[in-house]
């Protein structure tokens, strides 16, 4: 069997608590990862889901590295990137992409959508020259199902589901490994959710992306990962594959979830179960 | 069936300077006293429009060109600016979505609460205290007196939304319009958080204008529902039939994209162009009958 | 909410009356040759204190009157926008230009750097800065880089406190934290990413401090701490003619008309484009 892309090793992760700063001096650090790891096999989806203050979004901020991690290893394709400097990072971060949460502020305002979606092809030189990069972009908004004209206008005048699009644009425009979403239809009405997450579900499969998905939501889940991971208070509680997770959840906090999950249909119990 | 306390009626909204669409379109509900009503929208749907309305704060751009809304009978659109925001005040309350800016945030909860309790009520400062405490219990705070203290930045989530609820059910109102009051919250604070507004809402029999975006939540906590697009009512009914037999073509498709993880397959369906085209189709058609009707009538638009 | 995304386009009042009158006085300040009537600086004793054209006494051709010394008003109110907007332009080029960068240091990094360079602009702001700029052109001696440099060097300040503001909140947003992911370095996170959305706050800014550098300015040259030569200013205009209001009124009046209208035209266009950059930043 080949080696996972991602293997996390006893990740520790504390940040300040900006509430409790003192006038003078640096602020407490509170430990948010309190020692996670799991792996993630080469192609497949996985789920991170948990309710705030579960850890979930920095773990996967840990994993890009737009975090430091105190102690632990983080290893991409067998390199442990945790602590590697910027200048050693960087050729990799063009594998490593992310989609976040917030169509309002995941997009440079003052930028147009092809400058958006083209700056790091040519950073990174996925594009050689400008004209590469435009045929690039427009095949990255053809993907996402955005016609190609869009690459002129300017984040304002999109919805939230076409920023998030653009988002997704974005990340897949430089044919990275691996993908972090970081709960990205979190903010969206339900028929957006359902096209986004039906947008991703075909994209990973036919551009072969390992997927990183973080939700606050259990029922998101399901149809688009392969295997979930529970977290709570920094550490994960369950850590299974997906159909074995939701028809014998084994950790209480697991099941107190899915209790928790109102199913549209009536249940005149299910408020006092 | 009893008369409905919340009447809207017929209710038509548009924007003053141009665009040819209104933003409600004929809309009409009738909540019934302690009955629970579901009004399921996506954004855009007009929601928040009929939450402004019955509350009199609809903003100044857009205006009413006719209908109804009516609170235990009265029009509210008859009254003046100050009768009707004493009624208003008096009869209604609102759980907002947001807790944390619905909050201000440099008072202590005691002082935002009893302030509502001695303006609207009249209640002296020692009243109101009593009377504020009283509800921080009935909304299963376990200590009153410490978040009676607290800012509300000292609090959870779930917290600042008891709280919230507490001060809405205050002063006694006929009518609550809750406002997406669970969307910002875990789904464990949610589950606890319906239980509350259920529980508060039986024991004061207060009718309940639920709105959400979550078609979960409404079978939960909703007896009857109504289903908003692009400012019109697309469906109006109990929950037990739209949940069993949904009648219109959007309702479905909602029901559709809700993701469920007992169903995987047959959840989180995108809605279909066709369903969205004759969607389209049907709001024109409505649009012109309208606006023939009305020209018949003699009532042009200005 | 679903507020109609359709911004009404009123006629921006001010940003058009703001530019028209600016856009004059440049007009004015490089033809100032061509339109004056005549010399600003010929003296001629026989036309002493003459009434603008439109009261009886007046001279044909002398339109705003003369001074105590002979001097066309006019010629003199024309040529005096050329120091107007020299000092305008430089000391606020300078102010905004150094102001800005410590201010989107501060902003962006944090920690000790936002900590040094706040302190900093506390402690500069503590001195009073009208007395302060009169200090340093006393001890620089008078003429008008004195006064550039003495801008400059004050109002630097309020670009940086600004700037760091904007950039703060600015570095909140997930689009900083997508260039982090991408790998972008700081300099150019700092440089093409956060600064555009920061240059809005910067014009306003710029245009008020226009404003603000033509007052000072004037300021000076009425106490004669600016251009120490014939040539005129709106301060020295004003400073020659308040001696004489109650018998020439016309001599103080017209160049304190254009100085007032003036930095009113600078602040009103700053405000004008505050309206304008608004609703696309939304």
């Amino acid at each position: 069997m080949s080696p996972p892309l991602f293997k996390i090793e006893n990740l520790r992760l504390s940040l300040p608590d900006m509430t409790r700063k003192p006038l003078f001096g640096a602020a407490p650090r509170i430990e948010i990862l309190k020692g996670v790891s799991f792996d993630i096999a080469a192609g497949s989806t996985i789920g991170i889901v948990g309710e705030s203050g579960s850890g979930k979004s920095t773990l996967g901020r840990a994993m890009v590295r737009l975090y430091e991690p105190d102690s632990g290893a983080v290893r991409f394709d067998g390199v442990d990137i945790a602590h590697l400097a910027e200048t050693a990072l960087r050729p990799l971060r063009r594998d490593l992409q992310v989609i976040f949460q917030d169509p309002y502020s995941s997009l440079n305002p003052r930028k147009s959508i092809g400058a958006i979606i083209g700056a790091p092809l040519l950073f990174h030189r996925v594009a050689a020259s400008a004209g590469e990069a435009r045929e690039r972009v427009a095949a990255a908004l053809d993907a996402v199902g955005l016609p190609a004209a869009f690459a002129s206008r300017y984040p304002h005048e999109l919805s939230g589901g076409q920023r998030q699009r653009i988002g997704i644009a974005r990340a897949i425009a430089l044919s990275p490994r691996f993908v972090l979403a970081d709960e990205i239809v979190s903010g969206l009405d339900v028929s957006s959710q359902a096209q986004i997450l039906d947008l991703l579900g075909r994209l990973k499969d036919e551009l072969k992306l390992t997927l990183a998905f973080i939700s606050h939501d259990l029922s998101v889940v399901r149809r688009l990962c392969g295997r979930v991971i529970v977290m709570r208070g920094g550490e994960i509680v369950e850590n299974r594959e997906t159909a074995a997770l939701f028809e014998a959840p084994q950790h209480p906090y697991t099941r107190q979830l899915l209790a928790a999950i109102p199913l549209p249909e009536i249940d005149p119990g299910w408020l006092e179960s | 069936m009893s008369a409905p306390f919340l009447e809207i009626d017929r209710l038509s909204v548009r924007l003053r300077r141009g665009g040819a669409g209104r933003l409600l379109r004929q809309v009409s509900i009738a909540v019934a006293p302690g009955e629970v009503h579901g009004l399921v929208g996506e954004s855009g749907a007009g929601k928040s429009m009929i939450g402004r309305a019955i509350f009199g704060i609809l903003p100044r751009a857009v205006e009413v060109i006719e209908g109804a809304v009516r609170l235990g009978g009265t029009d509210l659109f008859a009254l003046s600016d100050r009768r009707r925001r004493r009624l208003v005040g008096v009869t209604a309350s609102l759980i907002p979505q947001d807790p944390l800016t619905a909050l201000n945030p440099s008072k202590r909860i005691e002082v935002q609460m009893t302030d509502r309790l001695t303006k609207i009520l009249g209640l002296t400062g020692a009243a109101a205290r009593a009377r504020a405490l009283g509800l921080l219990e009935e909304v299963h705070i376990q200590d009153p007196a410490r978040v009676f203290r607290s800012y509300p930045h000292e609090l959870s989530g779930g917290m600042r939304q008891r709280v919230l609820i507490a001060s809405a059910f205050a002063a006694e109102p006929r009518l609550i319009v809750a406002d997406e009051p669970t969307t910002a919250l875990d789904v464990t604070v949610q589950k606890q958080i319906l239980k509350l507004i259920a529980e508060m809402q039986r024991r004061h029999g207060t009718a309940l204008l639920f709105v959400t975006h979550n078609l979960g939540v409404v079978a939960k906590i909703c007896q009857r529902v109504s289903v908003l697009y692009a400012g019109k009512i697309v469906e109006q009914t109990d929950v037990a039939t739209l949940f069993a037999a949904p009648a219109h073509a959007y309702t479905r498709a909602l029901m559709a994209a809700t993701p469920r993880y007992d169903r995987p397959d047959e959840s989180l369906a995108p809605v279909r162009p066709e369903v969205i085209e004759a969607l389209a189709r049907e709001i024109a058609a409505s649009d012109a009958d309208w606006r023939e009707a009305r020209l018949a009538r003699g009532e042009g638009r200005a | 909410m679903a507020e109609p995304r359709a911004i009404h386009r009123r006629l921006n009042v001010r940003l058009w009356l703001g530019g028209s009158w600016i856009g004059l006085l440049f007009f004015c300040a490089i033809f100032a040759g061509a339109l004056a009537p005549h010399d600003r600086l010929a003296q001629d004793l026989m036309l002493q204190t003459l009434p603008p054209a439109w009261i009886d006494g007046a001279e044909p051709g002398y339109y705003l009157g003369t001074d105590s010394l002979g001097r066309d008003i006019l010629a003199r109110i024309l040529y005096a926008t050329r120091p107007a907007l020299i000092v305008a332009i430089v000391a606020s080029s300078a102010a905004c230009a150094f102001g800005s960068l410590l201010g989107l240091m501060a902003g962006f990094f944090g920690g000790w750097t936002d900590r040094v360079i706040s302190r900093l602009v506390d402690i500069w702001m503590a001195f009073p800065p009208v007395l302060l700029s009169i200090l340093l052109v006393a001890v620089m001696g008078p003429g008008l880089s004195s006064v550039i440099i003495a801008i400059a060097v004050i109002d630097w300040t309020r670009f940086c406190r600004v700037v760091r503001a904007e950039a703060m909140q600015q570095r909140r947003m997930d689009y900083v934290d997508s260039a982090k992911a991408m790998g972008y370095g700081t300099g150019r996170i700092m440089a093409r990413e956060v600064l555009p959305n920061v240059l809005p706050a910067i014009l306003v800014l710029f245009s008020l401090e226009m404003g603000i550098a033509v007052i000072v300015e004037a300021i000076l040259s009425f106490v004669n701490l600016s251009i120490s030569t014939d040539d005129p200013t709106w301060g020295s205009m004003i400073a020659e003619g308040r001696s004489i209001v109650h018998q020439a009124w016309w001599v103080l009046v017209f160049p304190l008309l254009c100085l007032f209208l003036t930095v009113l035209a600078f602040s009103q266009f700053g405000e004008g484009l505050k309206e304008r950059f608004d609703p696309v930043m939304r």
